[in-house]
């Protein structure tokens, strides 16, 4: 091996790479927040609406799972601008995200209401809530506790997945990494380096995820 | 001068579903050997073992795919003096990556099985290896082969991320075809559709066996 490692090169343009990393933060949080409103929506049609809207969740969440999400990605960017929705390539980035986040957490949230004993929601029924305020006040708060750990999992994957978005060439930590290591032609310190940041900020989500837990279930609940 | 997508683009196509399916199943089996010592290791009573695989774990699986591709990519590169082709840095990456994730899997599986059954075998005088080849590894494989086939289907459809440094499989065709048609809204979800094809049947499968399990095992999961 006759290769000298330059990582100072990269420390050159450590303003950049937290950039990079910021712009990845912001929109997989971004996504997370859309897509989970848009899961609540899906499992709440799931459990409650006609057939057809079921049947077409269903297919929804299926199609989904079943694809990668670099060609979810592809076939969003391309089609929204034949739809007459202009958008730049972040916006069809956060457009994958919120679709693809949206069909696993769908799924994720199912579970959790399953969870829900009937006796609750008969009870609910009892006393005089329509179905939404049932979902509303009695269903959906403690279905969201127990499926959190796998939500926030899914959210991890989906931050890490969020580098393929490069490939349309959104701006985020992968994509001004691949043009760094292009102009200083030091490809392997800089994939190093931001593959260390990807790993910190997939830390760093579960530790604020899990402080959220505690805020919103544990200490939330007690008071 | 442009081609239109016809019959032989679609052809075409097909053609690389091959190669996607070739990735899967060198970085599965690979993967599956890697993962076997993985789990084994996890499951030890040797702390500097645990701890080490508990690294690699959270390595792989804390940092993009994508990442690990350039750095493998790029790595090799580094090692041999020379550029390398893509075939053996995918497949050593998705190798260690799926090394990662059933490693995961099959320590969970291994674990579920009652520790009444370590002990029985110790009564007999079974050493370590022979309580793990009769008597443990044979249950948890059981319990196992859901998630394992679950897990199959998320590798599939992580071979597309393989396009992006240049490697020629479903996607990377879909890419080719759509440069010399420019038609991606008519490419993309033909290449979507035929990774849909081969994943649904395999996640029917996987809940399918699951069910069955949950069924032999007694526990219930309202549907």
């Amino acid at each position: 091996m006759h290769y000298a490692f330059h990582f100072n090169v990269v420390w050159d343009h450590w303003r950049e790479l937290a950039e990079g990393a910021l712009l990845t933060i912001r929109l997989s949080a971004l996504a997370m927040m859309i897509g989970l409103v848009v899961a609540t929506v899906c499992a709440y049609g799931k459990a409650a609406g006609p057939s057809a809207i079921r049947w077409a969740i269903a297919a929804y969440v299926e199609l989904i799972r079943n694809t990668p999400f670099l060609v979810q990605i592809f076939i969003i960017y391309f089609s929204l601008p034949a739809l007459g929705i202009s958008v730049d390539a972040n916006e069809a980035a956060l457009a994958a995200m919120v679709v693809n986040f949206g069909a696993y957490g769908t799924e994720i949230l199912r579970a959790g209401i399953e969870s829900i004993g009937h006796g609750q929601i008969d009870a609910a029924r009892a006393l005089g809530l329509t179905r939404l305020q049932t979902f509303r006040y009695v269903v959906l708060f403690p279905a969201l506790k127990t499926v959190f750990p796998a939500l926030a999992s899914q959210f991890i994957l989906l931050m890490l997945a969020s580098s393929v978005v490069s490939a349309i060439s959104a701006v985020e930590l992968t994509a001004i990494t691949n043009s760094l290591q292009s102009t200083t032609f030091r490809p392997f310190e800089f994939y190093f380096v931001a593959t260390g940041l990807y790993l910190g900020m997939a830390l760093g989500f579960r530790a604020v995820l899990g402080g959220v837990y505690w805020m919103v279930f544990v200490r939330g609940q007690r008071s | 001068m442009n081609r239109t997508f016809e019959l032989s683009e679609f052809l075409f196509l097909v053609a690389a579903v091959r190669w996607t399916l070739l990735l899967s199943l060198v970085a599965f089996l690979g993967g599956g050997a890697v993962g076997l010592l993985i789990a084994i290791m996890r499951t030890t009573h040797n702390r500097p073992l645990r701890l080490v695989t508990a690294g690699y774990i959270q390595l792989f699986q804390g940092t993009p795919v994508l990442m690990q591709l350039f750095l493998f990519y790029y790595g090799l590169a580094v090692l041999f003096n020379m550029q390398v082709d893509a075939w053996p840095a995918v497949a050593l990456a998705f190798t260690l990556y799926s090394g990662a994730f059933l490693g995961e899997i099959w320590r969970g599986s291994i674990q579920a099985i009652p520790r009444t059954q370590w002990e029985a075998s110790a009564c007999l005088s079974l050493g370590y290896f022979q309580q793990l080849r009769f008597v443990i590894l044979p249950q948890a494989m059981r319990i196992s082969i859901p998630p394992t086939v679950g897990f199959l289907v998320q590798l599939i459809k992580g071979t597309s991320i393989a396009s992006i440094i240049g490697f020629v499989e479903l996607t990377r065709a879909g890419q080719l075809m759509v440069n010399v048609t420019f038609q991606p809204m008519l490419v993309y979800p033909v290449v979507a559709a035929l990774y849909f094809v081969v994943c649904w049947p395999l996640s029917l499968l996987s809940r399918s066996l699951e069910r069955r399990i949950d069924a032999d095992l007694g526990i219930k999961r309202h549907l």
